[in-house]
């Protein structure tokens, strides 16, 4: 994936003045080979960059337009809030996902977040709880989880990806041992509402509007402050940036904490969607959500990646989904187009890189030197300050 | 390539105690729950904890071989159920079909699956996760489509299949025993054999095992194919133990497996630990479900133990490896003067 996210600050806007990290140096490039000659690699970096969010953009057109021919109901202002509906959640906890995977770490706990939020939402109802005070508790419940979460990559130094896996099944568990097999629907109308009626004025349902909004909010914090462009320097070079000055744990502390918060948040507005609480809400949307973040050009490696970017990533996966399901394409199998989608996303932008490869194999044949082999590999950063190599270089990714 | 034997030897020690300790806490929490529940030990029991432990104690081996290289498998579940259907139905489709033609059908289902996986990660050298998520999406949906509303029946299956999961000898099912010598080979492979310990060493450091002219490419290539073949193979046992095969099968067995690999010691970052180790850890897995449901806790507190079961081991592991890192520079700095 050619985005380069230095570039695409300063490409809208005019990088910010004042007190900002440095950026590293392009030739750390977390697990992207590059091509010999740095004032090529930046220029085609630069093209790269302006080429997948057109590449999104046109997607998000063909989608639209093919949805258009295929079905007369698909560009409906009741179609539009249908879409929205259905796809909120998932799209809300994209946000906080797609600064995390900047950074280079993954939550793939926030499905359980949001199952855990339901169900403490439910319990707290059951006993009788005023709401407003029941959203304020799950709301923070979200932020100890986060926080949690946060502890466990930055203070003890373990894998996100691994304790992710962990807390995604702790929460899933503390989710069902809250609620058992009980199921709460009996809410008041005045906040059901919001899964049958839009916001006034827009028609949009309020779940869809929420994410505009934080998407602005999440994607000036990411590329327009200090703050969000110090997550890509951790992405991209975390030993750089901890020699920096960069607060490395404590700025991704505040990510999880951030993703738990947001997908508490999520699981509330999925709770009275659906005027259900129970223990399972929300399972196995952690993967879609992975899948909307990466095909929205998010490098898996971190330092990579764009708020316009994701929200394309979801405007092309909620309307193929809506598109699919208005022509009568079996709901289940969309996953067909879903997985080929994020496969095309990641093969598309390895195909220059690969014929570029084929080339400098030939050249690496003749003069076998060390050197060849540290371009042409994915970096093995260094990336806890105790020199454990182990800890995240690649997140499953190529060594190769 | 250690500039000594003793650190080498102490790396070994530290993680064949890994390896035990998974055994250790396996015998205390059995122990445990047999002395509150003495039935916990009966052959019925006993049967249903290894069957349950041998599918997912057999798509660990897969895993731990591409886990090793710095990889992750993260279609297993879809394979599973690909195959589980496919070769299931077979029954139907063909009378008379002998079974192990249908236990190849299923391993080539599985193969066919882990070569795409594998060319696509090692020649187009895209992360293994991200494609392994796209293909759980794609296999899922290859299933559903072909499955349609259907379901395989029980009853449509030859009794000489089903017998594959009930047939045993004193509680222990054939099946088991047979995965048993299939995942020891998979563990002597990693362990001794010159492909084997390459996946250590690409996971381990890969610009070194590239430096030292190992075939990385070609290797995760192996392990990815190895681990879709043996995801097929899983396929047919679950289809003979369930004997209902219907769209959702194996749905988010991933996650189960990277966690019995992850807890059983093997390093979510590749370069350590063994399919042994993942086997018992799908093993302890397994019993922890039955034995709170023996113990007559709810099952509803079995994923939050799974989940801080592994939360637990690698913070366990984390610290063992900082201490080790320790010991180790001390050692050098004792070797070089």
């Amino acid at each position: 994936m050619n985005l380069e996210p230095m570039a695409a600050a300063s490409a809208v806007v005019a990088p910010p003045s004042g007190a900002e990290p440095p950026a590293p140096p392009p030739a750390s490039g977390v697990g992207e080979p590059q091509p010999s000659g740095t004032g090529v690699a930046h220029f085609s970096r630069l093209r790269g960059l302006a080429r997948w969010e057109i590449a999104l953009f046109a997607t998000f057109v063909v989608v639209f337009v093919v949805g258009r021919v295929l079905s007369p109901e698909f560009l409906t202002n009741y179609n539009f809030f249908n879409m929205g509906l259905s796809n909120g959640e998932l799209a809300i906890m994209a946000l906080p996902m797609t600064l995390i995977v900047v950074t280079g770490e993954i939550d793939l706990s926030v499905s359980s977040t949001l199952g855990l939020a339901s169900s403490l939402l439910g319990l707290l109802w059951m006993h009788g709880w005023p709401m407003p005070a029941i959203i304020v508790v799950v709301l923070i419940c979200g932020a100890f989880l986060g926080a949690f979460n946060g502890f466990l990559v930055t203070r003890v130094g373990l894998p996100s990806i691994a304790v992710t896996i962990g807390t995604m099944l702790l929460y899933a568990g503390i989710a069902e041992i809250v609620l058992g097999s009980n199921i709460v629907s009996n809410f008041p109308a005045a906040y059901t509402n919001l899964g049958v009626y839009g916001v006034p004025g827009i028609g949009l349902s309020y779940s869809t509007v929420i994410f505009f909004g934080l998407a602005i909010v999440f994607g000036v914090v990411l590329h327009f402050t200090p703050f969000g462009r110090s997550l890509f320097a951790m992405g991209a070079n975390q030993e750089a940036a901890i020699f920096s000055g960069l607060r490395v744990k404590r700025t991704k502390t505040i990510l999880y904490i951030v993703s738990g918060i947001v997908c508490s948040g999520a699981g509330i507005l999925y709770t009275f969607r659906l005027s259900t609480a129970e223990y399972d809400n929300g399972t196995g949307l952690v993967l879609s959500v992975v899948a909307i973040v990466l095909l929205g050009g998010v490098s898996i490696f971190g330092g990579k990646g764009s708020m316009v970017g994701v929200v394309f990533a979801v405007l092309i996966y909620s309307g193929l989904l809506d598109a699919l399901l208005l022509t009568g394409f079996p709901q289940q199998a969309s996953g067909i187009v879903i997985g080929g989608l994020l496969l095309l996303s990641v093969l598309v932008p390895s195909v220059p890189e690969f014929r570029s490869r084929l080339r400098a194999g030939r050249h690496r044949l003749r003069r076998q030197t060390s050197q060849a082999a540290i371009v042409h590999s994915g970096s093995v950063g260094q990336s806890r300050a105790t020199g454990d190599d182990s800890s995240k270089a690649g997140l499953g990714g190529p060594p190769i | 390539m250690q500039p000594s034997e003793s650190p080498q030897r102490l790396v070994d020690m530290v993680f064949r105690l890994r390896e035990y300790g998974i055994i250790v806490v396996l015998i205390v929490f059995i122990a445990v729950t047999t002395g509150i529940q003495p039935r916990f030990l009966g052959q019925q029991n006993i049967k249903f904890v290894l069957l349950n432990a041998t599918i997912f104690a057999l798509l660990a081996l897969g895993e731990t071989m591409v886990v090793v290289s710095r990889q992750m498998d993260l279609s297993v579940g879809s394979v599973l159920g690909l195959s589980a259907y496919v070769s299931s139905n077979l029954f139907g489709q063909v009378h008379g079909i002998p079974i192990p033609v249908v236990f190849l059908a299923g391993l080539g289902i599985g193969l066919v699956c882990g070569v795409v996986n594998g060319a696509i990660t090692a020649f187009a050298r895209v992360p293994g996760l991200v494609v392994t998520l796209a293909t759980l999406y794609i296999i899922r949906g290859i299933d559903i489509s072909i499955i349609g509303g259907g379901e395989v029946v029980a009853s449509s299956l030859p009794a000489h299949f089903s017998a594959i999961g009930s047939d045993s000898v004193v509680g222990i099912p054939y099946v088991t025993m047979v995965v048993a010598v299939v995942i020891a080979a998979g563990t002597y492979f990693l362990r001794s054999f010159r492909s084997g310990r390459e996946l250590y060493a690409i996971g381990s450091n890969p610009d070194a095992a590239r430096l030292v002219g190992i075939p990385i490419a070609r290797r995760v290539f192996t392990a990815y194919a190895a681990s879709g073949a043996i995801a097929g193979l899983a396929g047919v046992i679950w289809a003979s133990f369930y004997g209902t095969v219907d769209s959702t099968a194996g749905t988010g067995y991933e996650l189960t497996v990277v966690t019995a690999v992850v807890v059983g010691g093997v390093a979510i970052f590749g370069g350590s630990g063994s399919a042994a180790g993942a086997a018992f850890g799908a093993l302890l897995l397994s019993t922890i479900a039955t034995a709170l449901y023996a113990l007559g806790v709810s099952p509803f507190w079995d994923p939050a133990f799974d989940g801080l079961l592994l939360v637990l081991a690698i913070t366990l592991d984390r610290g063992i490896a900082v201490r080790l890192a320790e010991v180790m520079r001390k050692r050098t700095f004792r070797h070089e003067p």
